[in-house]
């Protein structure tokens, strides 16, 4: 092991979540805080998410993603005992909580931390995950990797573009490039609904009248050097393409966004259990893994659509892991949830009992006049989409009856047709 | 400018090119390979299944028999010079019924006339200790303890930077355009210009019989026989230890299950004559591979593929390797129809290319400071001790480009060193951009370093060669602060 220096908490990504969760904890009275972070600049995704729509729920106001991420970095600014590093990878973690790191200006160092806060964020899911047929030529990009050239870098990919998949960053995107010269031809999407938040369909394709194919997707990509053209097919009930109904579409670059996955190796490498339904770890009403002592947030946990919810929860988090610090954190009473009918996953996934805890529930179908039952707490959900998340705060009393779990499930709903 | 003049002259920088002027490259000689692709190794010695294969499958009595046994028995000490990525992890062609059982007896039988050395048959208790995660359909196997894999790219670029530390000369970007006999040797014209050469070897691959035809030989027909692979993600690593082989067909050894070096478990390869031979996969390549491999290990799932690509075989029309000289000329030797074990073969290929230059009169003297090894940073690879090391050495290998295989910037910038110019020839150097991600989050700082190492702009930094650079140009916006700038200082 490398020289070890020790710490009460280590941050790892300064995200959204990572800068809430060291500010909240910084705040509760953490001492010696490191923030890691593998970029140059802070703020994870938000520096390249240049559009606005941010901060509505948490600031009460509209903001950018850059200034979303200014708001937090002034307040990181605030603690002299909070170190942030940047362009500082994190190499290994191990159960005991040495993190070891490496960088060009320091080279390799371990942290022997107190405890330790995951907020890694997500990645895209590449083509191969999908497996597109074809060839392999220039002219592939997932959305956030092309956001990243266009709205840091200054580059234009290209002149007509393809765009399969209509969760947030693909609609966003299809906007930033019709609005940069780039003829957006289609908006794919594999589902018979989209992913993506409603009010990002109107602004940005129907503002700019760019088609959004339902259940259709991308059955082969042609060009050997660069893309040329795809060919497009409806897909039948069970996602099946209907190749006779085919069609081409000339572009010279595809856009994949095709979902987003917890960035999780480093919590495979310390052994948290990982939930199948979310891709993240498995957390409780303090957002602690199945590893004492570490903690994990944001989209590390779970692919959040909005970034206030990632900040309220990665500040509940910071809160957690200083009172786990300070001893406070010994009850491990707690009740597994169990997803029933129409929800594909809910965080936190243990409830420590007699703690108040905000859920983050998604649903597996959309349907109409639905009623969410949360042990014996009930709520009334006009609209459920698979695409947004369903807010429930759970309070003691909906669990005293509960027995062994926590049932989470939508009943009485009429599905859409 | 001067022409070139060199004694050999091999044209065409896959495996077979690259073992053959590495191991030329031994001796006091002027050398050069030539390329048309902007890198080496980007035509068939990219992308194949990387089995270093043990010589059971192939015919006694052929060439393909003798070299791959010879090459399968290289590898070992080779890889121990060069470092490239290899392990002897053992092949296990399995039988699905009892039927088949007979023949896996004549496999070992054939396998042992060739000098198949360490084969032994296993019945189904035997095959499952050794590979838990077999179908428990499977009924007996022959194991080829010799068998091996390898990373086929890397061996290439090993071969090659030997060579070229050892002398020798490469040129990329050399297309090979015409061959005319002149005294004493050729006079070839490239679109880079002309190269006066003593001997040659055509080790074009895809492109041997258009290159023997430029002499006039019209003796190579070549077709090319696709085959698509799918790559599926580390998490599966384990899940075999060794090859797994059905057992063969006519055309083809089969849909194989193989661990790569790097952990990973891939699936494939078809064996399908095309006529117009593009790279793509298909829908139809996938769901007959996929079916075969199940049969074989049941729990592979659709969900942790990584990537798919395909390659194409270079099929002669004998059904062996056509290694000789040319009947025109005998300074003028035709490695042609190269196809699978020609990876394997390719250092046996190497020898025995040299004895036929050797007789047709290639003076050969030992070079007195011949190197055989070669050595590359990978920082994975290094325990903490060592990496710390190299960091205080050089800040560059702290900075991680590629965060799924823990590639730094030390290491970009080697690789270019090394003779990468495009994203792909990155990625094939140092893995970054290959993996879990495929490059989603590296792709843009890969971009840059390329940019800044070559001298270029981003613009024309491309994937694998012209036409496929991956931006366009500016955004508007950044074109006009540049004028503004450039009005600035005028
Ligand atoms: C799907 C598949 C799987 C395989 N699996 C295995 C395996 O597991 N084990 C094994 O042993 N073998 C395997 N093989 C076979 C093996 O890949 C080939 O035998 C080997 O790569 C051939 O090498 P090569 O150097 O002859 O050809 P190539 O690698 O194609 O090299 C020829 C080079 O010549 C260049 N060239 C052509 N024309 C010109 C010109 N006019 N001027 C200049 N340069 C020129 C080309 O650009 C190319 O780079 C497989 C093949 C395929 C397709």
């Amino acid at each position: 092991m490398p020289k070890t220096k020790a710490v009460d908490l280590v941050v790892v990504g300064a995200g959204p979540a990572g800068m809430a969760a060291a500010v909240a904890a910084a705040e509760a009275g953490v001492e010696k805080i490191i923030l890691l972070e593998r970029q140059a600049e802070l703020g994870g995704i938000l520096p390249q998410c240049i559009h606005n729509g941010f901060g509505l729920r948490y600031f009460k106001e509209e903001l950018t993603g850059p200034e979303y991420a200014h708001r937090f970095v002034q307040e990181l600014k605030k603690h002299p005992g909070l170190k942030v590093k940047t362009e500082t990878m994190v190499v290994t973690i191990t159960p005991d909580r040495k993190v070891v790191t490496t960088s060009a200006t320091e080279g390799l160092v371990c942290y022997q931390a107190g405890a330790v806060i995951l907020a890694m964020g997500c990645r895209e899911r590449p083509r191969g995950a999908i497996n597109i047929p074809g060839t392999r030529p220039a002219g592939i990009y997932t959305a956030g990797s092309l956001q990243y050239l266009m709205n840091i870098e200054g580059f234009l990919p290209g002149r007509s573009a393809v765009i399969l998949g209509s969760g947030d960053i693909g609609l966003i995107m299809a906007r930033r490039l019709t609005l940069e010269g780039v003829r957006v031809k289609a908006v794919l999407e594999l589902m018979p609904y989209s992913n993506g938040l409603n009010r990002n369909i109107v602004q940005c394709l129907e503002d700019f009248q760019i088609p959004l194919y339902l259940s259709h997707t991308v059955t082969e990509i042609f060009g050997e050097k660069r893309v040329e053209k795809v060919r497009v097919a409806p897909v039948d009930k069970d996602f099946k393409p209907i190749a006779e109904k085919g069609f081409d579409l000339s572009c010279d670059t595809l856009v994949l966004s095709v979902g987003l996955i917890p960035e999780n190796e480093l919590s495979l490498q310390i052994g948290v259990e990982l939930d199948p339904a979310t891709g993240g770890p498995v957390v409780d009403s303090f957002y602690q893994t199945t590893v004492e002592g570490i903690f994990a947030c944001g989209n590390v946990a779970l692919v959040h659509d909005l970034v206030d919810d990632v900040s309220t929860e990665s500040a509940l988090a910071g809160r957690a892991a200083a009172a786990y610090l300070k001893g406070e954190i010994k009850t491990k009473r707690w009740l597994p949830v169990k997803a029933g009918r129409n929800i594909r996953s809910i965080v936190p996934q243990r409830i420590v009992v007699g703690q108040t805890t905000p859920l983050y529930i998604r649903a597996r179908y959309p349907e109409r006049n639905a009623t969410l039952h949360v042990g014996d707490g009930q709520t009334k959900q006009q609209v459920v989409s698979p695409g947004e998340t369903i807010y429930y705060t759970l309070k003691p009393e909906d669990i005293r009856t509960a027995d062994g779990w926590v049932e989470v499930s939508l009943e009485g709903g009429r599905v859409h047709d | 400018m001067s022409i070139p003049e060199v004694d050999v002259l091999v044209i065409g920088a896959g495996v077979v090119g690259a073992a053959l002027i590495r191991e030329l490259s031994r001796y006091e000689l002027d050398l050069l390979l030539v390329e048309k692709e902007v890198d080496v190794s980007f035509g068939t010695s990219k992308a194949n299944s990387g089995i270093v294969h043990s010589g059971v499958h192939d015919r006694p009595g052929t060439l393909k028999a003798q070299l791959a046994v010879r090459g399968c028995q290289l590898f070992p000490e080779l890889a121990a010079q060069l470092g490239f990525l290899y392990k002897q992890n053992g092949a296990v062609v399995v039988a699905r019924s009892r039927e088949e059982l007979a023949e896996l007896e004549k496999l070992a039988v054939n396998g042992r006339a060739n000098g198949v050395k360490g084969l032994s048959l296993l019945n189904q208790e035997e095959l499952r200790r050794l590979e838990p995660n077999l179908s428990p359909e499977l009924v007996g196997g022959l194991l080829a303890p010799s068998g091996g894999i390898v990373v086929p790219f890397d061996l290439v670029f090993a071969l090659t930077e030997n060579a070229v530390s050892n002398g020798a000369k490469l040129m990329v970007n050399t297309e090979v355009q015409a061959i005319n006999p002149e005294q004493g040797g050729f006079f070839v014209r490239t679109n880079q210009g002309g190269i006066r050469a003593k001997f040659i070897v055509n080790a074009a691959g895809l492109g041997g019989s258009e290159v023997a035809a430029m002499l006039g030989d019209d003796s190579i027909q070549l077709y090319a026989r696709k085959g698509e692979e799918y790559l599926f993600d580390r998490k599966l690593e384990g899940l075999v230890h060794r090859t797994v082989f059905p057992l063969p067909s006519q055309v083809s050894k089969g849909i194989l299950v193989i661990p790569t070096v790097e952990g990973n478990i891939m699936i494939g390869p078809t064996a399908q004559r095309v006529e117009t031979p593009d790279l793509s996969t298909s829908l139809a390549g996938w769901q007959e591979i996929y079916g075969e491999a199940r049969r074989l290990v049941p729990t592979l799932q659709p969900n942790d593929l990584i990537t798919a690509f395909s390659g194409l075989r270079a099929v002669g029309t004998t059904g062996d390797f056509m290694i000789a000289p040319s009947t025109l000329s005998p300074r003028f030797i035709n490695a042609a129809g190269i196809e699978s074990p020609g990876l394997t073969a390719a250092p046996a290929i190497a020898e025995y290319i040299v004895e036929l230059l050797k007789e047709s009169g290639l003076g050969l003297r030992r070079k007195q400071n011949f190197n055989p090894i070669r050595s590359v940073v990978r920082l994975r690879d290094l325990d903490f001790q060592a990496q710390a090391e190299l960091m205080q050495k050089d800040a560059a290998y702290g900075q991680i480009v590629c965060r799924c295989e823990m590639v730094s910037a030390g290491e970009i910038r080697d690789a270019v060193r090394r003779g990468a110019t495009t994203l792909d020839g990155i990625k094939l150097r140092t893995r970054s951009g290959m993996v879990r991600c495929q490059g989603g989050f590296c792709t843009p700082k890969i971009i840059r370093l390329l940019s800044e190492e070559l001298g270029l702009p981003p613009e024309q930094i491309s994937k694998n060669g012209p036409g496929s650079e991956l931006l366009l140009g500016r955004l508007r916006a950044v074109q006009e602060e540049g004028r503004k700038e450039e009005q600035l200082h005028a």
